[in-house]
């Protein structure tokens, strides 16, 4: 790769532009300058790796055997990046994908509008809301969260430790944790018991995976070493001004834990907001509880031109995100003229058969850590909309007054107006709508999105170079 | 809340939060020098006056925000730090940059 | 769908909903035809700048009277509308622009009309202490001022219904065909309805309406561009504008800041979708960056465009067809239809059972663009 460019560096076209520098992003760069094709990869980090190889180049912790080396993996995707020929630019935020593939971003301050001919989304995955009473306390954050501040910090919690909730990073954060000597006072499951039957249609699939070794491994190692609590069923944060304690409730049994901490997780969903803007069809899946992107086998979307991949196209891992990829860099290199049809045949093949192996036993996961409704539609006096403090029950109301949809809504309660423009709260808001009418989230359907998809100051955006039409105009 | 783990000699740098100074590594984002400081809230909310602190810490909650070098609405997790670097908490609806109120 | 109507209005933005509301305050139930939902398009999402300000001389006596209802909104839609009286100021950056806004000052009051007035510098820094030190002057509408687009129109569209009023709204009307002395309103759910009134309130769509009974009115869909910011602490209270350049400025109670003005974004109205030209927003930055040095920190968390219908002298069409006996007009407010939507509707209400009104509306009457 070049040295990270500044914005006035950036040139006014790239043939590809590709957005995220997590596996899927890096995969296709790596990809398409392999190719030959003028690349350009934006994200908004210091250092490529996204997210789950977060700091995976210049991590500060030390000691290997505490992150484990899937993590470690992902050097290898960051070093094959590295001494490509694409150009990186770091520290961008993209703010705006046009569908005719104008892209707005700011690099150190400074704004620009970059075209592409043709332009890959890989801006990956971010933890579902978890919304239970209290979880807006300072001292509950997301399992993510305490991850990114170990990865990347080499900093862990002191105090009184609680982790909740479902999926794979739970027990992965919590070994992670064990072995850099951290006490965990308890770990609270909130899988319902009729997972498992959803799941075990699934298990075969997953016993062939390359998942099941692994996590069986995990989750042995931290049920020796932890107090698990299963099929949890209400869980609530207390504090005044930060989190003091956090109570679970299991049919008649109940018990409060004094806590500093609460890592709350419940799966990963698509981070959607750039690719709607862009006018991405995207559609409800039932299965996974989210919206995804409408794509074709190579991962374009609904706009011709703009592909996604990697969690943000379905969540699928970090190894599919990788293959996703390059699916979508080996189908750009074909519309630009870069690979002909014979190496097109014969190489797409090769990165789908990968990708169909790392997918197999994602069903399976998928099944047994479905977030129970109870945690996705909360109630009374819980936040839903984290920015604008807007109550479970002040939408409740809105719906029984009259408010359809999540638009409307935004109109009325200003949900999903603040600066996170709705990734905090728009699924739990359409789910809400959603349980409230007695309709589906297909049918509720999910906020608009419009650009600028990231704040942008007033000055960066006055100090925007005028685009060559603009020049031209005052000319004549 | 947070501690870091023994990870040998990396270069520091000088910041203050809320006025105190703390010494965090180079290129660190801003949000570590809020834990090293040992703040756990880092603003209150506009709406309702609320204390908050990071929650996702990658970029997508906007609930890290703080003030760094008088510039408002700054989010602590994906702003890396420099030396003498000025971070402070962000209160409510405070958020005009005093340097506009000069000008 | 019932099979008839006392009046059909086609559009539930504001236009067509204050409409419904006059109607049904003379014992006129209208069915309002709404082919996405009420306060979708311009109705919602526009500045919210209620104005007498500015207006084409034409417009003027409408917008005076409109404005009366603006300060009782209260009495008529059980809903204050978040309507602040904060005042409605239009900035000069030079001295020829201030010789403009004199002349304007000077024309307005020799027809009669006082709301507009010239300030000096002085006032106008205390009208607006935030202002840029470069701007000399201004006129001011005190008792202008600026209201929530969304909840006006919605309050129109729920006071409407409780009057008798019914709305169907996902219903496109695709054809009107002369049956007697009725209209039939045929839609693309295969429903119709008779009526001896048809309003066409259809803003950006208008002219397919009019097309159905042959009327030529070249409506240009249009799509201006907005902006806000992040909240700030309370620094400005009347709406701004500006004399060379195109600005409408405001603060909202909760700190948040509206900037618009004039500039257009890409639209396909069949399509509901409007693209943003982030070169054009630029400019709207600059004007603000120039007039209000304190918000070159601001932060935008949020653009977006309308679907707006605008015609070639942007002025509107008000007025009964010409061409198709109880056929009736309001469209074309060309992005400064929202003061004037609870006067129109009065006159529109006036016209459908008294067959006139005191208010002068030929200049907008839909023959102008009849083809000669």
């Amino acid at each position: 790769m070049t040295a990270p460019l500044a914005a006035a560096a950036l040139k006014d076209r790239y043939q590809l532009a590709i957005v995220g520098a997590g596996p899927a992003g890096l995969a296709a760069a790596t990809l398409a300058a392999e190719k030959g094709i003028d690349t350009v990869l934006f994200d908004e980090q210091p250092m490529p790796g996204g997210q789950i190889y977060r700091s995976v180049g210049k991590s500060p912790v030390r000691d290997r055997a505490i992150l484990g080396e899937d993590y470690w993996k992902g050097g290898a995707l960051v070093d094959a990046f590295q001494a490509s020929r694409a150009a990186y630019v770091p520290n961008a935020t993209v703010w705006q994908l046009a569908p005719d593939r104008e892209i707005g971003v700011s690099v150190g301050g400074a704004a620009r509008l970059v075209r592409a001919d043709r332009v890959i989304l890989a801006t990956g995955a971010m933890e579902r809301p978890m919304p239970i009473p209290g979880w807006t306390l300072p001292g509950v954050m997301t399992a993510g969260a305490g991850q990114i501040l170990l990865k990347s910090m080499a900093m862990v919690p002191s105090g009184r430790i609680v982790i909740a909730g479902l999926g794979p990073l739970l027990y992965l954060i919590a070994w992670q944790y064990l072995r850099a000597g951290v006490k965990i006072d308890a770990i609270l499951e909130t899988t319902p018991r009729g997972n498992r039957w959803g799941a075990a249609a699934h298990l075969p699939a997953f016993l062939l995976s390359p998942y099941f070794a692994k996590g069986r491994k995990l989750l042995s190692e931290v049920r020796r070493r932890v107090r698990v609590v299963g099929m949890v069923e209400d869980i609530r944060a207390d504090g005044g001004d930060k989190l003091q304690s956090v109570t679970w409730a299991r049919g008649a049994e109940r018990e409060t834990i004094p806590a500093d901490l609460l890592l709350l997780h419940q799966g990963v969903v698509p981070n959607v907001n750039l690719a709607m803007a862009a006018g991405c069809a995207h559609e409800w899946d039932a299965v996974q509880l989210c919206f995804n992107p409408v794509l074709d086998a190579f991962g374009e979307s609904s706009i011709p031109g703009i592909a996604i991949a990697g969690d943000g196209a379905g969540i699928g891992g970090a190894e599919s995100a990788a293959h996703r990829g390059r699916l979508a860099a080996i189908a750009a290199a074909r519309a630009l003229g870069a690979v002909d049809a014979t190496t097109f045949g014969w190489e797409a093949p090769r990165h789908q058969g990968q990708l169909a192996r790392t997918m197999r036993g994602r069903a399976f996961l998928d099944a047994l850590f479905r977030p129970p409704h109870s945690f996705r539609v909360p109630t009374g006096d819980t936040v839903v909309c984290r920015c604008e403090e807007v109550t479970a029950a002040d939408v409740v109301d809105a719906v029984a007054k009259g408010c359809p949809g999540p638009n409307q809504m935004k109109a009325l309660l200003r949900s999903g107006m603040g600066p996170c423009q709705g990734r905090m709260c728009g699924l739990t808001v359409t789910e809400t709508i959603a349980a409230a009418r007695n309709r589906t989230p297909a049918e509720i359907g999910y906020y608009r999105l419009r650009a600028p998809v990231k704040p942008i100051t007033l000055a960066e955006l006055a100090n925007l170079p005028a685009s060559p039409e603009a020049v031209a105009a005052v000319v004549r | 809340m947070f501690r870091r783990l023994p990870d040998g000699a990396q270069s520091l740098v000088t910041v203050t939060v809320d006025g105190r100074a703390v010494r965090v590594p180079a290129g660190e984002m801003a949000a570590g020098a809020l834990y090293e400081a040992g703040l756990i809230a880092c603003r209150t909310t506009p709406v309702k006056g609320k204390p908050r602190g990071p929650w996702c810490m990658m970029g997508v909650c906007f609930d890290c925000l703080v003030v760094i070098d008088g510039m408002p609405n700054r989010q602590a997790c994906l702003t890396p730090v420099a030396e003498g670097m000025r971070i402070e908490r962000q209160d409510g609806a405070r958020t005009i940059a005093p340097m506009e109120i000069e000008a | 769908m019932t099979d008839t109507a006392d009046a059909v209005i086609v559009g539930g933005g504001l236009h067509g909903s204050s409409t419904a509301l006059h109607l049904a305050l003379r014992g006129v139930k209208a069915l309002v035809i709404e082919k996405d939902y009420v306060a979708r398009h311009a109705s919602g999402v526009n500045a919210g700048g209620v104005r007498r300000l500015g207006r084409h001389l034409a417009e003027i006596p409408i917008s005076v009277a409109s404005m009366e209802i603006w300060h009782r909104i209260g009495d008529l839609v059980d809903d204050d509308c978040g309507f602040v009286a904060a005042g409605q100021v239009k900035v000069a950056e030079s001295e020829a622009e201030l010789d403009q806004l004199r002349a304007r000052v000077a024309e307005v009051r020799a027809l009669g009309f006082d709301h507009e007035e010239l300030i000096g510098r002085d006032e106008l820094k205390a009208v607006l202490p935030a202002i840029s030190d470069h701007c000399i002057g201004a006129i001011i509408c005190r008792r202008d001022g600026a209201a929530d687009p969304y909840r006006t129109t919605t309050a129109f569209r729920r006071k409407a219904e409780a009057l008798g009023a019914r709305y169907r709204e996902g219903v496109r009307v695709t054809g009107l065909a002369r049956e007697g002395r009725h209209w039939r309103v045929t839609t693309d759910t295969g429903e119709s309805v008779s009526t001896p009134i048809v309003v066409n309130c259809a803003g950006a769509w208008a002219d397919r309406i009019a097309a159905m009974v042959g009327e030529h009115a070249p409506v240009e869909p249009i799509a201006l561009m907005l902006m806000i910011a992040a909240r700030m602490p309370h620094f400005v209270d009347p709406t701004v504008g500006a004399t060379r350049r195109p600005l409408s400025f405001k603060q909202f109670r909760n700190g948040t800041v509206l900037i618009g003005g004039g500039y257009q974004g890409i639209v396909d109205r069949d399509r509901n979708w409007t693209r943003l030209d982030f070169d054009k927003l630029r400019l709207s930055c600059q004007t603000v960056s120039d007039l209000f040095p304190i918000m070159r920190g601001a932060t935008i968390v949020r653009a977006w465009a309308g679907i707006e219908g605008r015609m070639p002298d942007d002025i509107p069409v008000i007025g009964p067809s010409a061409k198709a006996e109880g056929v009736f007009h309001a469209f074309g407010f060309s992005a400064h239809g929202f003061q004037m939507g609870p006067g129109v509707g009065s006159v529109m209400a006036e016209i459908i059972t008294a067959g006139k009104t005191n208010l002068p509306i030929a200049p907008f009457a839909i023959q102008r663009f009849a083809p000669s």
